[in-house]
């Protein structure tokens, strides 16, 4: 039986653009989603490295959702189209070391999303929670 | 170490009604860095930035933290206030427990808590922050149009107005463009020639605006504002100060046998030539390509007819030099070529022309004087057979065609069988065509009109095969309404042919570091918001080197480049958006990552000597941003492997601490 | 055996020093074992006729020393280069780590190289001496009296096994014969891996990973690492830090190691190839290649000069990182 109710914690970088402002539309509207899910404003989603995720990961969080404005749309004409390959190698990766996939995601959010934007972190912070702690990186070098 | 104040908002009730904002002030003031730490009813209120700034002021506060409605909302208020109180405007952070907390969540409690947490992120990136300036730098009151067509003649001329000096370089003898080509224009079927001249005489007579025409860019360095561009003035051979245009040099040129590029091949020039009679500037080149005396050394019989003495056989290519503040490409569009389409037989016969052919055959001016004939025989063509999307639309065969729809060919289409029938009433007119598209003001109208009441055949269906036989070409088609294969003995074929970016684009880009697409047509910074700024300040798009367009939208998306160009030149200075990339050249390998992933051309390299520990010294290349073309994306902060670069205001250092902030 | 012999690397290494070509030779040097070859600066013949070692066990990559031993001469430096050294050595030129005008290539065929755990596997430790001029190789050990004989083949280097090209792609001269890209099985490892249960892929990393001691070397042997600072010494990266003081790094290392080299990575086979703890690190590597192959088309870093790395290019048809998973869920 567990005792304690599981709460996730869940970092979300958000482009100051489209996402953020998709962010600011649901709150706006006032459309819930879970508090667990904190929002790092970056210029745009082509700002977030690798190492920030990890880091992310490293100290605790149990998933990291980057938005940014859809494919076509980036304020910087390119940036979303860079972070889209960058983060489709990295979760390629954690997933290929058995990192549940499911901790992460890339999500595109305009500035008029809001719907959209409580629905993704709704939705995405019940995946996670559904997965428990996230254990794996943490253990990576840990064997028993 | 930083000594920070925080001052949360109550938002009246809108943040306090759901987070506990005295428990938020209180937990934030045990942070690192933290002195002072308050909570009022409306912060963005003068009463609340009097808080603030007396705060500044009392405390000794280097940075500030505003926990209150989004930064999008209020945070260049919270920055003009700190700056009134002598604070670096870029030491302040907000962190947004209004949009973000208090309207998403519902209790009291989680509210709260997460409202700390958003604190402490702000908290802990401001105890990184910097003071950041933003950079000026001055502005070349002088802006260089690329391209003389009529998207570039009604920038320059706009721009002019405006009281600015302008430059247009065109690679053709003469301006005009693709519009002095044409013969009526749609949907008003005014003429092309008697709407365009007048401008193209007010380019020559407006004082503010130099023609270099013959010529091309050959460099382009600098930033906005602030462009160093070498201009080519190939040598025409005429001194054109001199040149009256009289046009006895012409006549006399033994060599007359030069196809007339003007009339697309279609008739002959001489090898001295004045590309047509409302050229500007009016004045004679020699084509060293044909001439006797440039080739062989014999003749110079237009020197000796030239009464104004303004021939020079030994002029040679002419390198000019200028700065410039704005630069606006406007380099155009053709038709693409005919030679992979061999099923419309346009290589082996004459009589099967595309529709920029059949422009010039129907021009007054044109080589058969405005009488619409077969260019084989000089007889009328009973029967013409149109065929749009010839090569547009293609995507099964990119590798002869385009993808995208070429735009005007609908339109013009229409108008060329609409003229046909009202001249010519006993030639039927066949079009097939795809879709017919007719988005604009007037222009179904226009396409029913030439159904209706011109009677006008339009065929949904493509023409498979176009072979000449006899004097008669074979059309064998299909109808898709009807379901059935059509076979017509048509006279001429009209193609209507894809338009592709102008073949000097691409170059043109990679001196501008413009983008491009695909298709090499120029991309625009925002496609919806800024459509005609290239995403390179100072680099503005008009016309069809952005997209086919028709001549309302060119002359439009001109007038708009010119607005924004004026914008531009209007300023003295220019001032920088701070947050911009910047790299640590200590630490930087010369990789070029950075450079390739920036859309803006901000990165140059450099070699630069460094001191080595053992006292010996390296002359290693590293990455210089110019922070005024630098719009701080960010891009190249992670592609550089090294993280020398890092971005002002969002530093590597910064986010981890947020990140850090958050995940305790 | 290799079909190049040392002498004809030395008769190159000497007339080139003798006539002024080069001021400097990059060679192998020995080292304190047979198998333990040192990739050594020679500057004179008597040097290179004494020390200049070419066997099987050369299988240092000198690609990357280039970036700092071009820096220190006036001269030329004259650099051996086997087929697969030669696209690290593109792809370093790419992003103008060295000048190319410094250095001479003498590209030199490669019949693959021998693992030396592989050796100690069939031998067992104690090895006093490696002859590798027979048609065998034959290892001389503390506790046998005869030399026992191994078969070349049946201690290639796992790089060597897998070798994806006999072709130079960069030299300004060629000794013995040019080879052809070759159709490698290298990505079949990787794909085992993938096929596994998310959970037998974290237990199959988990205990490669929980060997490394951070000693550094597969960075320090990568030619793609040549950083003038690498992060993971750099104070102001926020992820500073060699001894396990910082969690972070000690954890993320290898995956930010592999994603810093993603796109720029040769397959050299370097990092696994000096491991001290065996640890397949190549493996990481090459997932990402494979990716990058999958996602965006084939790509050889360093096949040619001036490419463009797919991380720092883009279409805008590319996939998404969350349709990366349900392609595999579908394939598999």
């Amino acid at each position: 039986m567990q005792v304690k109710e599981y709460k996730p914690l869940i970092v979300a970088f958000c482009c100051n653009w489209c996402s953020y402002a998709g962010a600011d539309l649901a709150g706006n509207n006032r459309l819930a989603y879970p508090a667990d899910v904190k929002i790092i404003r970056v210029p745009c989603s082509c700002r977030v490295n690798p190492m920030f995720v990890l880091r992310a990961f490293q100290r605790g969080a149990d998933g990291v959702i980057i938005c940014g404005c859809h494919p076509g749309d980036c304020h910087y004409t390119s940036g979303n189209y860079y972070t889209r390959r960058r983060m489709a190698a990295l979760f390629s990766m954690l997933d290929y070391l058995g990192i549940e996939k499911e901790r992460t995601r890339v999500e595109w959010v305009s500035a008029a999303e809001g719907a959209k934007f409580a629905a993704t972190m709704n939705d995405f912070a019940e995946k996670v929670a559904a997965l428990g702690e996230n254990k794996r990186l943490e253990d990576l070098r840990c064997k028993k | 170490m930083q000594r920070i104040g925080v001052f949360v908002c109550w938002c009246g009730s809108n943040i306090a009604g759901t987070v506990d904002v005295q428990a938020v002030s209180e937990a934030l003031k045990n942070e690192p860095g933290v002195v002072f730490s308050t909570n009022y009813q409306y912060m963005c209120s003068q009463a609340g930035q009097n808080i603030i700034k007396d705060a500044i002021a009392e405390h000794k506060l280097t940075g500030i933290v505003v926990c209150s409605c989004s930064p999008r909302m209020h945070e260049a208020t919270f920055r003009k206030t700190a700056a009134a109180a002598g604070l670096n405007p870029y030491m302040v952070e907000i962190a947004n427990i209004r949009e973000q907390c208090s309207w998403v969540h519902k209790d009291m409690l989680t509210g709260t808590e997460k409202a700390i947490i958003l604190g402490k992120a702000a908290v802990a990136k401001v105890n990184l922050n910097t003071p950041l300036t933003a950079g000026e730098s001055p502005v070349t009151k002088r802006a260089l149009v690329i391209g003389g067509g009529i998207a570039g003649i009604q920038t320059a001329l706009d721009i002019a107005d405006a009281g600015f000096p302008v430059d247009i370089v065109e690679k053709k003898p003469t301006i005009g463009g693709k519009m002095a080509q044409l013969d009526k224009t749609f949907p008003t079927l005014d003429c092309a020639a008697c709407i365009l001249t007048p401008k193209m005489v007010d380019v020559a007579q407006n004082e503010n605006i130099r023609i270099f025409s013959y010529s091309e860019v050959t460099e382009v360095k600098g930033f906005v504002g602030n462009f160093d561009v070498t201009i080519k003035k190939h040598a025409r051979f005429v001194k054109e100060d001199i040149c009256t245009g009289c046009g006895a040099c012409t006549e006399k040129c033994p060599m007359k046998k030069v196809p007339n590029e003007f009339n697309l091949g279609m008739d002959n020039r001489s090898a001295i030539y004045i590309p047509f009679a409302q050229a500007v500037p009016k004045v004679a080149t020699i084509d060293p390509n044909y001439c006797n005396m440039l080739k062989k050394g014999k003749c110079g019989l237009c020197a000796k007819v030239c009464a104004a003495g303004a021939i020079d056989y030994t002029q040679k290519d002419e390198y000019i030099s200028e700065k410039y503040g704005a630069i606006v490409v406007a380099t155009g569009f053709n038709p693409i070529s005919m030679d992979k389409f061999d099923e419309f037989a346009y290589n082996q016969s004459k009589d099967v022309i595309t529709s920029l052919e059949f422009e010039r055959l129907t021009n007054a001016a044109g080589p058969t004087a405005g009488k619409l004939v077969r260019p084989s025989d000089g007889k009328h063509p009973h029967t013409i057979v149109f065929v749009q999307c010839v090569g547009s639309r293609c995507s099964a065969c990119a590798e002869k065609g385009k993808e995208y729809c070429s735009k005007i060919c609908c339109m013009y289409t229409a108008k060329h069988a609409m003229l046909t029938r009202d001249k010519y009433p006993d030639t039927e007119v066949y079009v097939f065509y795809i879709d017919v598209r007719t988005p604009g003001k007037n222009f179904d109208e226009f396409y029913r009109r030439a159904v209706e009441e011109f009677g006008v055949n339009y065929i949904k269906g493509m023409v498979g095969k176009v072979t000449p036989e006899g004097d008669k070409l074979k059309v064998q088609a299909s109808d898709l309404i009807a379901n059935k294969q059509l076979h017509i003995d048509a006279d001429l074929v009209v193609l209507a042919a894809a338009i592709e970016p102008d073949k000097s684009a691409r170059p043109l880009a990679t001196m501008l570091t413009a983008s491009m697409d695909t298709n090499d047509f120029f991309t625009e910074a925002h496609p919806k918001l800024r459509p005609v700024e290239s995403p390179t300040a100072g680099v503005f798009l008009s016309g069809a080197c952005q997209g086919p367009k028709d001549i309302p939208e060119t002359v439009s998306q001109a007038g708009a480049a010119a607005s924004k160009v004026i914008g531009l030149l209007a300023k003295d200075k220019l001032t920088g958006n701070p947050c911009v990339a910047h790299s640590n050249e200590l630490m930087c390998n010369g990789c070029s990552s950075c450079e390739r992933v920036c859309p803006y051309g901000a990165i140059s390299y450099e070699d630069k000597e460094f001191r080595m520990p053992d006292r010996t010294t390296k002359i290693r290349r590293v990455a210089v941003v110019n922070p005024a073309v630098c719009q701080g994306c960010g891009a190249c902060t992670v592609a550089c492997p090294s993280g020398a670069m890092d971005l002002k205001g969002f530093a590597s250092a910064q986010i981890i601490a947020e990140v850090d902030a958050i995940c305790k | 055996m290799q079909k190049i012999t040392r002498e004809q690397l030395i008769d190159k290494a000497v007339s080139l020093l003798e006539n002024g070509t080069v001021e400097a030779v990059l060679g192998w040097g020995k080292g304190e074992f047979d198998y333990d070859v040192t990739p050594t600066v020679f500057k004179t013949a008597d040097e290179i006729n004494a020390g200049f070692v070419w066997n099987d066990f050369c299988g240092a990559n000198f690609s990357r020393y280039l970036v700092a031993k071009t820096g220190k001469i006036e001269g030329k430096i004259l650099v051996f280069l086997k087929p697969c050294d030669t696209y690290s050595f593109n792809q370093l030129l790419t992003e103008h780590r060295f000048d190319r005008e410094k250095v001479y290539a003498v590209g030199i065929p490669c019949e693959g190289m021998a693992d030396i755990a592989k050796v100690k596997a069939v031998c067992g430790e104690g090895i006093s001496a490696i002859n590798c001029d027979g048609e065998k190789i034959a290892v001389t050990t503390l506790y046998d009296d005869e030399p026992i004989m191994v078969d070349a083949k049946d201690v290639l280097a796992e790089r060597c096994v897998n070798c994806k090209s006999k072709k130079h792609v960069a030299y300004d001269e060629l000794l013995g014969e040019e080879g052809e890209v070759v159709d490698s099985a290298r990505f079949d490892e990787v794909a085992k891996i993938e096929a596994m249960t998310p959970d037998e892929r974290f237990a199959f990393w988990q205990n490669e990973l929980s060997r490394c001691i951070r000693c550094n070397a597969c960075r320090d042997a990568c030619p793609a690492c040549t950083c003038e600072k690498c992060v993971f010494d750099n104070p102001n990266s926020g992820v500073e830090n060699k001894a396990p003081a910082n969690s972070f790094e000690e954890k993320m290392f290898h995956i930010i190691r592999a994603f810093h080299v993603a796109g720029r990575c040769t397959d050299c086979g370097e990092c696994s190839r000096v491991c001290p703890q065996n640890i397949p690190l190549h493996l990481l590597n090459r997932k990402f290649i494979k990716d990058i192959n999958e996602f965006y088309g084939e790509y050889q870093a360093g096949a040619e000069v001036g490419s463009r790395a797919p991380l720092v290019d883009y279409t805008t048809g590319d996939i998404e990182p969350g349709e990366v998973f349900d392609r595999r869920d579908t394939n598999a």
